[in-house]
């Protein structure tokens, strides 16, 4: 029988949130970055990932497109882009 | 070894012997018995429960909720007010889908306030979810308990239960009871092993909504699962009849004299002992009359109920409950027994007595079969005072 | 970081959710020994909606102002079982269930002094049923419950001191934190952990929704409210005073002017002058400014 509503969450994939954004989504540079982990600490989707210097990116999945990690950025090594203007159209949701 | 006690004790010393991991309460009459002996078998060390007193009967469920979720064994009771105070959690706590056991001693409902005896608190809850027994006695309100744990943490029903035993009458009431020994209720009630629970090396999610794609389903499934509490109870008071030798038959319901009875009463709880009195008095005369008493109020055992009053002519509902403005509760359902069936009753009567406390006495149960007559009575209030009837606010 | 992430991607936050912040912020200060009891709210609400769960600790939502006794039962079944030792409670909730619906049960959970951490996630309204006022919302708010007309100029009443009201019970820590100031934030959390007893921590988390903010600008609004003493950060440990984060107080009109919630004050100099009487009583009552060097 069906229930109880109980969810284990390694079965949780999660919504596909990236589909959300509508104009801007963040482009990691990866130029000046110090890993100072800031983007990753204010990401309200915890869907950023990274360690080392200049190899922090997001899942565009999940990025809802809020720009905070942006804002944050000491060394505004996060770009705020377009949409429609990225060149690079690979990492999009499906 | 029968021993005298009063109905709060008898139900406090059941408890004890199921080893609750966590009791919570907030004091209500008349339910304050059940849980100061409790208290004072943990003060006294010989129950190792966390005993949690709490604020509100809100919180005493929302307490007991969160360990029954955590994977213990959790005990609570209350009454009336009370148990409208834990009502959204009353729900919460079914439709979450955890096993326990509350007691409800059944008290009228405010305003007027009221502390005294009729089971409106307890039938106002009746589409919660949770299984609804009725006690008779201090025995059955004993042994009730006994038997709501092995039901409620059955693999197969993981629903909470709700004893409901009249307050004072059965709650204050001393009467000769038989409490079992430790290893016959270990026997026939094993320690709790949670089917799911609160357990950081196993993370799961609760209580998680459901939008319209998935809540019907939550719900009809709690719905079918009161039909395996049907097939169910039988089968454990088998159980419980092997090992304690009191038998309960079906625990659905209770036929007295009902096989060739022309006339019969139907009722729950502790006013079922009254009209076994007047039943042996009149059957003493050779008059065909006797009891249908219902045990199971959820699930509701319309089927067992069908069966035993299709071949009676009249039948009357006793009711310690009304739904203001329809129907008495018990009336209505039992009036549903028989729709579409070919089989029925002539007479189905709704009587409405001892509401916030007024005795029912042999006198009042007498009239209930004297007014069961050809004619069918739609709605008769028993002992109401006409002359209080008559004053008007001025 | 905890390897495995205990608080996942894909809920349904409202993009530039404070709240959303704090709340990963918690638990991952927390750690997977952790068992969460949420309130009813905009938290549960995005994080939990079948089939899906964010978190990735034990979890459990009941109903909208009773996590505080859910948690209570927790901790009390763990303590039976023999399990308590080395794993935290969280009862967590907006400020509607806790400075309103939910604070019988809170202070209940205090008064017992249970082993639990409360978190209010401070988003100042019901922002889950549409922006209605709660007890936690300040002099002044426009709300759909408070709203603004020719006779009112929003909430009539000052937002509810719960810190104040916790530590009224004698409980042994006490603080208030802001989504702006992560580090400060997950000290708290790592402090309050670390004590044994009852513990709450009220954080302050924007709403870009509700306080009508750009997304980007969570972090900045939640920062101008404690530059201007509206938003005090402040901590009492056993009932004392232990610290507060200090200032060089701005004007209120900074922190009130990018919130569109406040936006029909801004020409009115009296009301103007009440909220940054409130700000300044806040700056002398917890000696919020910094001393000049």
């Amino acid at each position: 029988m069906f229930g109880p509503l109980i969810v284990k969450p390694e079965k949780s994939k999660g919504d596909k949130t990236g589909s959300w954004r509508i104009k801007v989504r963040p482009k990691y540079l990866q130029k000046n970055c110090i890993a100072c982990k800031m983007c990753l600490l204010v990401c309200p989707e915890n869907c950023i990932i990274g360690k080392e210097k200049n190899a922090f990116s997001t899942d565009y999945n999940f990025c809802k497109g809020c720009g905070l990690c942006a804002v944050v950025c000491p060394k505004a090594d996060i770009e705020m882009v377009e949409e429609e203007s990225l060149e690079d159209k690979k990492g999009m949701a499906k | 070894m029968k021993e005298f006690l009063e109905g709060s004790r008898a139900v406090a010393e059941i408890i004890k012997l199921c080893k609750p991991g966590v009791i919570s309460a907030y004091p209500i009459t008349p339910q304050t018995h059940i849980v100061e002996e409790l208290a004072q078998m943990v003060a006294n060390g010989e129950l190792s429960s966390q005993f949690i007193n709490v604020e509100s009967e809100h919180s005493a469920a929302s307490v007991v909720l969160g360990a029954s979720a955590t994977g213990v064994r959790t005990f609570t009771a209350t009454s009336s007010q009370g148990l409208f105070y834990m009502g959204e959690v009353i729900f919460n706590i079914a439709g979450v889908r955890l096993p326990l056991v509350m007691t409800c001693a059944n008290r009228a409902i405010s305003a007027p306030i009221n502390i005294w005896n009729d089971q409106q608190d307890s039938i106002s809850l009746r589409d919660a979810g949770w299984i609804q027994l009725y006690a008779e006695n201090v025995q059955e309100s004993a042994d009730f308990h006994l038997i709501g744990y092995r039901v409620s943490e059955d693999k197969s029903i993981m629903l909470p239960v709700m004893i409901c035993m009249d307050g004072f009458i059965l709650t204050h009431g001393i009467e000769s009871v038989d409490m079992p020994k430790q290893a016959q209720v270990d026997k026939f009630l094993p320690a709790y092993k949670a089917l799911y629970k609160l357990d950081p090396s196993e993370p799961l999610t609760m209580g998680i909504l459901a939008d319209p794609d998935y809540y019907m389903e939550a719900r009809y499934a709690i719905h079918a699962t009161f039909k395996d509490v049907l097939e169910l109870l039988p089968k454990v008071s088998q159980e419980f009849s092997d090992i304690f030798g009191r038998d309960y038959k079906d625990l659905l319901v209770e036929e007295y004299f009902t096989k060739d009875a022309e006339k019969v009463i139907v009722a729950m709880g502790s006013v079922c002992g009254t009209i076994k009195e007047v039943v042996d008095e009149l059957r003493a005369k050779g008059k065909k009359v006797g009891l249908l008493r219902i045990i199971s109020y959820r699930p509701f055992p319309y089927a067992r109920i069908y069966e035993a009053l299709k071949n009676v002519s009249k039948v009357a509902i006793l009711d310690k409950s009304v739904s203001l403005g329809a129907y008495a509760p018990l009336a209505s359902e039992i009036k549903s027994v028989f729709s579409n069936k070919k089989k029925l009753p002539k007479v189905i009567s709704s009587f409405v007595a001892g509401l916030g406390g007024r005795d029912i006495t042999l006198e009042s149960i007498r009239e209930i079969f004297r007014k069961l007559n050809a004619k069918e009575l739609v709605q008769e209030f028993i002992d109401l005072k006409p002359e209080l009837l008559k004053e008007q606010y001025e | 970081m905890n390897d495995r992430l205990l608080f996942k991607p894909g809920h349904t936050a409202c993009a530039g959710c404070g709240q959303a912040i704090a709340a990963r912020i918690v638990i991952e200060t927390a750690g997977p020994n952790t068992i969460i009891a949420n309130n009813t709210g905009c938290l549960e609400v995005f994080t939990t909606r079948y089939p899906e769960s964010a978190w990735n600790v034990p979890w459990i939502h009941s109903l909208f102002e009773n996590a505080p006794a859910v948690a209570s039962g927790i901790e009390a079944a763990l303590i039976y079982m023999g399990k308590k030792e080395g794993v935290n409670i969280i009862a967590q909730a907006g400020d509607g269930g806790t400075a309103d619906i939910g604070l019988q049960a809170l202070s209940g959970m205090w008064e017992r002094g249970q082993d639990i951490l409360s978190i209010c996630y401070d988003n100042e309204a019901y922002e889950n049923t549409g922006i209605q006022r709660s007890g936690a919302t300040p002099y002044g708010t426009n709300t759909t419950t408070t709203p603004v007309g020719a006779k009112s100029t929003g909430n009539l009443r000052s937002k509810k001191n719960i810190p104040e009201i916790a530590v009224a019970h004698g409980i042994p820590y006490v603080a208030t934190a802001s989504v702006a100031f992560i580090q400060d934030l997950q000290r708290k959390v790592k402090k309050a952990i670390s004590i044994k007893g009852s513990k709450y921590i009220q954080i302050h988390v924007p709403c870009p929704l509700g306080w009508r903010h750009q997304a980007n600008e969570t972090l900045l609004v939640a920062k101008l409210a404690v530059e201007t003493g509206l938003y005090p950060l402040i901590e009492y440990e056993n009932g004392n005073f232990l610290s507060c984060r200090k200032i060089t107080p701005k004007p209120v009109e900074e922190y009130l002017k990018i919130q569109g919630r406040f936006k029909h004050l801004l020409n009115n100099p009296q009301e103007l002058k009440k909220i940054q009487d409130i700000a300044d009583n806040n700056i002398k009552k917890y000696a919020l400014k910094m001393e000049s060097q």
